[in-house]
């Protein structure tokens, strides 16, 4: 089982070679350079595994929400790669790739993972580990202003992830007080969604049959108001 | 050498193949005009979202058109500017990393010069050098073209581009978007004569234009006989339809003037228009005319080869790849690029 994935719709750039179990990974925080640096990496990645790129099975991507233009980036790659080689692909949350991350580094098993969408607001969506290990959404990708969070869980022990955090702490932090056991509110700084992450989580997806073909594998923006009439 | 050429500089997803034996084998166009139209203008954001549905399954149609499959391409060339920045990065993206899964060349090609050489694709192309009239919403630019990648710009517009006055005068006649080619239609019944809209900077030496001031004079005309005193105007149709005329006549004779002034200086035999405006029946035969007079030849691609196309990036790819130009494995979109930047082949 052979998975490259590519993550690109936050300030990080990020590819990754899944081989069964073991994963090797290229990642860069570096603003506007994602269009350069992405193919690069992948060949690095191929180099070092010795893989020619028809031995991958699928191809994997971070399919937003974050930058419109990172998330088309990853997707128009993948969409060219996967066509070329007809190979499938699998769309990653890239909310769930920051939740998965907080995961395997906390052993929390419910997560906020919220990514900082600009004009005053945050890209968020709540998760819970399932049976084999992965995070489930509990709550769908959002976007909305950090005041108007809404969370309905009860007071659970959750851990917080992404760049959301980092922006808006404090707000946060006051809104999710009747939704958490603790009164410190437990969050990772300076997280990003990661190739890695995208990898794991798209094999399952492709074991469960959820990969598509090249041309439906498309970004989700969730801010869909983008014009003013 | 079989090129598949992608264009998405802007609101129109263009896929076309090119072969430097068989010429061109299949060209597939997807316009967003729909979309676009309700906001009376191209919203980028939308096209660039367009642009990432359509360039596949165009790809896949140009490729079934030609009963061909993607191994049996040699080459890669897509638009990497000048345009929308968001909708270049599509189409760059997913054509240097196609090339690259495919381990074949790619190319970056300027929007304008797949313009400037789409008279090419016609039987009795033009031969080097020549004048070239690159006229649509976005550019007004009279190039000297020596060669493949040898430009001189030899006057451009110092505003507006002529696309754009026609769009933005059909939208104060109250004409809707793209309103340039249903300005042109409703020119047709208008009365030469009733209206004389002046021709900007034809009255000193230089090749530059301007536009602006045409829409401002288009605009207080139909002010001066409206009976509203602000948009939406309320004309009679043959007022409308005169002022159509008018404004028409004055763009395209300032066209005319400049470019004639350019083949004066250049002494060149040949002048070739292309871009949007390229397709303006108006034009065409006032320049033919002038053309005839003066003893020069105009070429012109066909019509759906004037605004934005595949084929003509598939063409320009070709040359510039079968002239060894390649692109590293790097993804660009130049929102802006001088065509005088440009390597010669």
């Amino acid at each position: 089982m052979k998975i490259l994935a590519i993550e690109t719709s936050t300030e990080a750039c990020s590819a990754a070679l899944l081989d069964n179990n073991n994963v090797i990974s290229r990642f860069e925080i570096a603003p506007r350079q994602h269009s350069q640096l992405i193919l690069p990496m992948i060949d690095e990645l191929l180099a070092e595994a010795e893989l020619k790129l028809q031995q991958i099975e699928c191809l994997a991507f971070g399919c937003g929400p974050g930058a419109f233009t990172g998330v088309r980036l990853a997707t128009s790659v993948i969409q060219g790669i996967a066509f070329s080689i007809d190979r499938p692909a699998v769309a990653v949350s890239s909310l769930t790739a920051l939740a998965q991350a907080a995961y395997g580094e906390t052993k929390i098993e419910n997560c906020l993972s919220a990514i900082d969408a600009r004009m005053q607001e945050i890209y968020w969506a709540y998760y819970q580990l399932d049976a084999n290990g992965l995070m489930q959404y509990q709550v769908e990708e959002q976007v909305c202003k950090p005041e108007l969070l809404k969370l309905n869980s009860s007071q659970v022990d959750w851990i917080g992830v992404g760049s959301g955090f980092d922006t808006y702490e404090k707000v946060l932090d006051a809104k999710t007080l009747d939704n958490r056991q603790s009164k410190q509110m437990r969050w990772l700084s300076n997280q990003f969604p990661h190739a890695s992450q995208v990898a794991k989580i798209a094999k399952s997806e492709y074991l469960a049959g959820k990969a598509v073909s090249a041309s439906q594998a498309l970004p989700k923006y969730v801010r869909n108001q983008v014009v003013k009439k | 050498m079989r090129v598949l050429g992608i264009e998405s500089s802007c609101d129109e997803t263009g896929v076309a193949l090119f072969d430097t034996d068989n010429g061109l084998v299949a060209h597939r166009l997807y316009s967003q005009i729909e979309i676009h139209a309700e906001y009376g203008g191209v919203v980028p954001e939308l096209a660039s979202r367009d642009h990432i549905r359509k360039t596949l399954p165009l790809i896949q149609q140009v490729l079934d058109d030609a009963s061909m499959s993607v191994d049996q391409l040699d080459g890669i060339a897509y638009t990497q500017g000048p345009g929308l920045i968001g909708a270049l990065l599509v189409g760059s993206a997913i054509g240097r990393s196609m090339a690259w899964a495919l381990n074949i060349p790619a190319v970056a090609v300027h929007h304008m010069e797949g313009h400037l050489l789409a008279p090419m694709l016609e039987e009795n192309p033009p031969e080097f050098p020549f004048v070239a009239l690159l006229v649509s919403g976005g550019h007004t630019l009279l190039v000297d073209v020596k060669g493949v990648g040898r430009y001189t710009i030899l006057g451009e517009s110092v505003d507006d581009a002529v696309g754009e006055a026609f769009d933005k005068t059909a939208k104060l006649l109250g004409l809707s978007y793209p309103g340039g080619p249903a300005l042109a239609k409703l020119a047709e019944s208008g009365k030469q004569g009733r209206f004389k809209f002046p021709r900007p900077m034809t009255n000193r030496p230089g090749l530059n234009f301007s536009f602006s001031g045409l829409k401002t004079f288009a605009l207080n005309t139909i002010q001066d006989h409206s009976k509203e005193s602000r948009a939406p105007y309320n004309l009679d149709l043959q007022t409308q339809a005169d002022i159509a005329y008018a404004f028409q006549e004055a763009a395209v004779d300032t066209l005319l003037i400049k470019s004639c002034r350019a083949m004066a200086e250049t002494k060149y035999q040949r002048l070739i228009v292309a871009g949007g405006v390229g397709a303006n029946e108006s034009l065409r035969q006032n320049l033919n005319l002038k053309a005839k007079k003066l003893d020069f030849e105009v070429y012109y691609p066909r019509a759906e080869f004037c605004t934005d196309n595949g084929a003509m990036i598939a063409y320009a790819g070709s040359l510039r790849l079968a002239a060894g130009h390649t692109e590293p494995p790097i993804i660009k979109g130049m929102p802006r690029w001088r065509l005088e930047d440009l390597d010669a082949i």
